[in-house]
């Protein structure tokens, strides 16, 4: 049965902002959950809370609209109790990256198999459009009284050195980039980040679609702009730890970090990193409880006709005097 | 045969094997048949600080501690100073003999108050202000002192065994210090050498050394030293009694009755259950296959209550266990499950607050914030357990609460009951139900809605992962589907249909589940939690006396049982509220809810758990009206 990306779409009404880059990001969640023929009731979508936190009532999956800050402990919750489901976790950079930063460095540890989309548009649009994380040290967005004072973070780096093994970053009007990124996240066994640059066209006025297509940097002999975005594997950027060393690791660790921070002029986007070889957290638990996968949490049978069927004597007999 | 009972207490600085020492005791006596009730109190700290384990036994049922010690054992000064005073007249002290001429103010972790008292006391009986000196005075009130070289006996054994280790083993002189106590108490060795096996039976050589000594110290003491006045002695021993410490009830309550998820952050005194249950991860299901619990360590409470709800949508059974400051965290959260109307059990070990506290100490001070945790009215049970049998027979009536009413379960534990060595009936699984109440196995057909209207309120529970079940939660307002809703009407109908939960339990959770009446009075006594055994215990030694008083547990304390509490109540005269916080929390219920008010107030917030001594003279004092409305209990150091 070939799915349809129309089965994934609820009719709740959308009511981002006109030219908001959640709809290209929506469209690609979509488009992959589509193409991978995931079965909706096999697929959860989770959310924080902004504007990123309303995907989850616009996909035909099941869909839990959690609290600030708290998308991953509640997807890691639900997949670690139940390993067959395809989760997808998503938020902005504020819920992400401030209010929820133990939980974005502590996920990187753990190293669950799912998916972390973040919507990162440098601002909390649905309070108006204060600074948020990830806008640059110095900018005035139209809504900030004075220019933001705090560094900025910077979510590939982190998500590096917190120990994700899928680190990515798109771009939410390349939705056919965005859409096979999310796929190769989805398939990639282990916890996966994915950084979407999403501009906010209410309340970003710096960081916007014009200026990341290079509006504002017209080549002079060409006369066309010069685009900020390109593609990491167009220039022939190999993000894959290969062998099982810590030299190759190293190495693909630290060229990373190096191209996470391009800015500015140029802004790369598909896979900066990618480790097949670090153990997932669901194998971890394998080791510790052999049968985990094939009888995880969700699907324990515990009682029979409204009685305990499970055997704690053992236990008991060990207290008995 | 004259009755038994008397209280043994061991103290020495933390990390020193205090813990083993009273296990060992405990166990010795426990396999002789005899009751015990044994009760650890610590610092918050790894090393060197004063803890001490006192142990009641009897050959009656306990529940509690007295005010007193009939042996105390130290070889630290200490512990001396700190106890000597609470050793009855005709009590006894063994103690290390090199410390006599250790000073008061040579001790660096007794506290300045505390150095002033004791001074204070020793120039009062005009005594030098040495452990010499505290003897001394130990010495003129009755006691028998014991002073043993605990160096000397490792050397003589040390040369006995041809093993030079020995020597210097001073961790030994816990296993030497219970033994010489066994034989002063005149019990027989047995059962002595058996607890010491046991506890070391992970490291065979260990446990053979430590038997050896144990059985040196014990022939050494009864040989050196005339038997001590009160004597210890077998009676016939019961089938099936364990020697459990109250957090073991909840940790294997959640086994037994499914929990396959909890998360945890470290605290004082919740991780220890955590601790239990990944211990004991992989365990034997009926004709199935093995079945295991996840335990997952968290970065915070945030993300262990976060992490159990995600794990209760797909239908698992989950749960986190806390302490006050872990809880404050989790009370955003607790909402959210509130509004989703999702199935959660939180095992709060209550502490003694506000902010860290006292972070090892006892006590009840979270009861008005279990029930108000939480912003925005939604419903949740909280439910409180008295002591350890309850602990483990209550988890499954929490979950089955939770699953039935779909709706957050907070389970009152605390300090007292975690950290009690007693010994209980063996726990019984086949006394505890299974119920899932409105969890869906299947769907047949599209059109699910998880909220959708029925006749109790409650709306037919899909899970993630089921086919034709999907659903949306938010935290947001939301309509039947779970998508969001600002539609006044809807707002109506979703908050009434959640707050409908909390009459229903009232008129569906059998009474004797929701309070126990233990007998009722003219003064009554009206309870909650960890209260239960000092007031039981009190209750018998005033009986003994003359004196008559009720008792009502409440366990259910939100939803408040009100009509039925009332309805208990009718021939009462007096209400007296005993509770272990300053505010008297549940007689702030008593006095909301009932139509009456608290009579007498007994309270303890000193972190240190209640003795049936010292409600034995405060609730007598009620009685022959001499008491004021308020009366704040203060033994224990």
């Amino acid at each position: 049965m070939v799915s349809n990306v129309a089965d994934y779409k609820t009719d709740v009404h959308n009511d981002w902002c006109p030219g908001c880059g959640d709809f290209g990001i929506v469209s690609a969640i979509q488009m992959a959950l589509a193409e991978m023929e995931i079965p909706r009731h096999k697929a959860a979508l989770f959310s924080g809370v902004g504007c990123s936190g309303k995907t989850s009532h616009y996909l035909n999956v099941y869909g839990v609209h959690t609290l600030h800050g708290r998308v991953l402990p509640f997807a890691q919750g639900a997949k670690l109790a139940n390993p067959e489901m395809t989760i997808v976790a998503v938020g902005g950079d504020g819920d992400g990256l401030g209010i929820g930063a133990g939980h974005f460095v502590a996920a990187g540890r753990r190293n669950v198999d799912m998916t972390y989309l973040i919507f990162n548009n440098g601002v909390y649009g649905l309070t108006k459009g204060q600074a948020s994380p990830t806008l640059k040290l110095g900018l005035k967005t139209k809504s900030l009284p004075e220019p933001n004072v705090n560094q900025s973070v910077n979510p590939i780096a982190l998500a590096i050195a917190s120990g994700f093994t899928f680190v990515a970053r798109g771009y939410a009007y390349d939705v056919r980039q965005l859409k096979d990124l999310i796929i190769a996240a989805v398939k990639h066994r282990g916890l996966s980040f994915l950084d979407v640059l999403q501009p906010c066209p209410t309340y970003n006025d710096i960081n916007t679609r014009d200026w990341f297509s290079g509006m504002d940097n017209i080549d002079e002999i060409t006369n066309k702009p010069r685009p900020r975005i390109y593609k990491l594997e167009d220039v022939g950027y190999d993000p894959v730890v290969h062998i099982d060393s810590p030299e190759e690791e190293n190495e693909k660790l630290t060229q990373a970090l190096i191209k996470s921070n391009e800015w500015d002029s140029k802004i790369p986007t598909g896979i900066f990193y990618k480790n097949d070889l670090s153990a997932s957290y669901d194998e971890r638990m394998s080791e510790r409880i052999p049968n985990y996968l094939e009888n995880p949490p969700a699907y324990q049978e515990i009682s029979s006709g409204g009685r305990s069927i499970t055997d704690i004597s053992k236990m008991l007999d060990t207290l008995e005097v | 045969m004259s009755s038994i009972d008397l209280t043994w207490v061991i103290g020495g600085p933390q990390g020193g094997g205090v813990e083993t020492a009273a296990n060992i005791f405990a166990g010795a006596c426990a396999g002789y048949g005899l009751k015990v009730f044994g009760k650890r109190e610590y610092y918050s700290n790894i090393k060197g600080e004063h803890s001490y384990f006192g142990v009641r036994v009897s050959d009656k049922i306990i529940r509690s501690n007295v005010s007193g010690i009939t042996m105390l054992v130290g070889f630290d000064a200490e512990t001396i100073f700190r106890h000597a005073e609470e050793v009855f007249g005709d009590g006894a002290i063994v103690y290390e003999s090199d410390l006599a001429a250790v000073k008061v103010d040579e001790v660096p972790t007794l506290d300045a108050q505390f150095k002033e008292r004791l001074k204070k006391h020793l120039i009062s009986k005009n005594k030098p202000l040495t452990i010499q000196g505290l003897l001394d005075e130990s010495k003129e009130r009755g006691i028998t002192l014991y002073p043993v070289s605990f160096k000397e006996i490792l050397a003589n054994l040390s040369e006995e065994t041809k093993n030079p280790k020995i020597r210097g083993m001073f961790r030994m002189q816990n296993v030497l210090a219970v033994s010489i106590s066994v034989g002063l108490l005149g019990l027989p060795p047995e059962t002595l050498l058996k607890s010491v096996g046991s506890i070391f039976s992970r490291k065979a050589e260990i446990a053979e050394m430590n038997k050896t000594a144990a059985n040196y110290a014990y022939n050494f003491s009864t040989v050196k030293y005339s038997k001590f006045k009160y004597q210890l002695h077998p009676i016939p021993k019961e089938e099936h009694v364990m020697l459990a410490q109250g957090f073991q009830s909840t940790s294997l309550g959640k086994i037994a009755c499914g929990c396959r998820f909890q998360s945890y952050y470290p605290i004082t005194p919740a991780s220890d259950e955590s601790v239990f249950l990944e211990s004991n991860e992989i365990f034997e299901v009926e004709n199935n296959r093995p079945g295991s619990t996840l335990v997952v360590q968290t970065e915070d409470e945030i993300s262990a209550i976060g992490m159990i709800i995600g794990a209760a949508l797909t239908g698992t059974r989950s749960a986190t266990s806390t302490s006050g400051p872990g809880f404050s965290l989790m009370a955003e959260a607790l909402g959210w499950a509130g509004i989703n109307e999702v199935p959660i059990v939180v095992t709060l070990y209550q502490r003694s607050g506000p902010s860290t506290g006292l972070p090892t100490r006892h006590g009840q001070d979270d009861l008005q914030f279990a029930i108000h945790a939480g912003h925005g009215d939604f419903p949740r049970i909280v439910y409180a357990s008295g002591d350890t049998e309850e602990g483990f027979y209550d988890t499954a009536k929490c979950f089955n609460f939770a699953d039935i009413y779909q709706i957050p379960v907070i389970h009152m534990m605390d300090k007292f009951i975690a950290s009690t060595v007693s010994t209980v009936k063996r726990f019984d699984p086949t006394k505890i139900t299974i119920e899932r109440g409105k969890l869906l196995e299947k769907i047949e057909e599209p059109g699910y809605k998880r909220f959708v209207p029925s006749p109790d309120g409650i709306s037919p529970r899909s899970r993630l992962g089921l086919e034709n079940g999907i659903f949306w939660n938010t935290g947001d307002e939301s309509d039947e589907s779970g998508h969001i809703s600002e539609d006044p009407e809807n707002r109506i109908y979703k908050m009434d249909k959640r707050a409908h939960k909390l009459e229903l339990a009232l008129d569906k959770i059998p009474k004797e589940d929701q309070a126990i009446n233990y007998g009722i009075s003219d003064f009554c006594i009206l309870s909650w939690g960890s209260t239960k055994g000092p007031i039981l215990d009190a209750i018998e030694m005033l009986n003994a006396a003359g004196y008559k008083v009720g008792f009502i547990q409440i366990k259910m304390l939100h939803p408040f049982p009100t009509q039925y509490i009332q309805s208990l109540l009718s021939g009462v005269k007096k209400i007296i509220d005993i509770e272990a916080n300053q505010s008297g929390q549940m007689g702030s219920l008593l006095n909301e809810y009932l139509d009456r008010k608290v009579d007498y107030y007994i309270l303890k917030y000193t972190g240190r758990p209640m003795t049936c001594s010292e409600l034995f003279d405060s609730i007598k004092k009620i009685i022959d009206n001499k008491a004021e409305k308020k009366q704040v209990l203060t033994y224990g150091v």
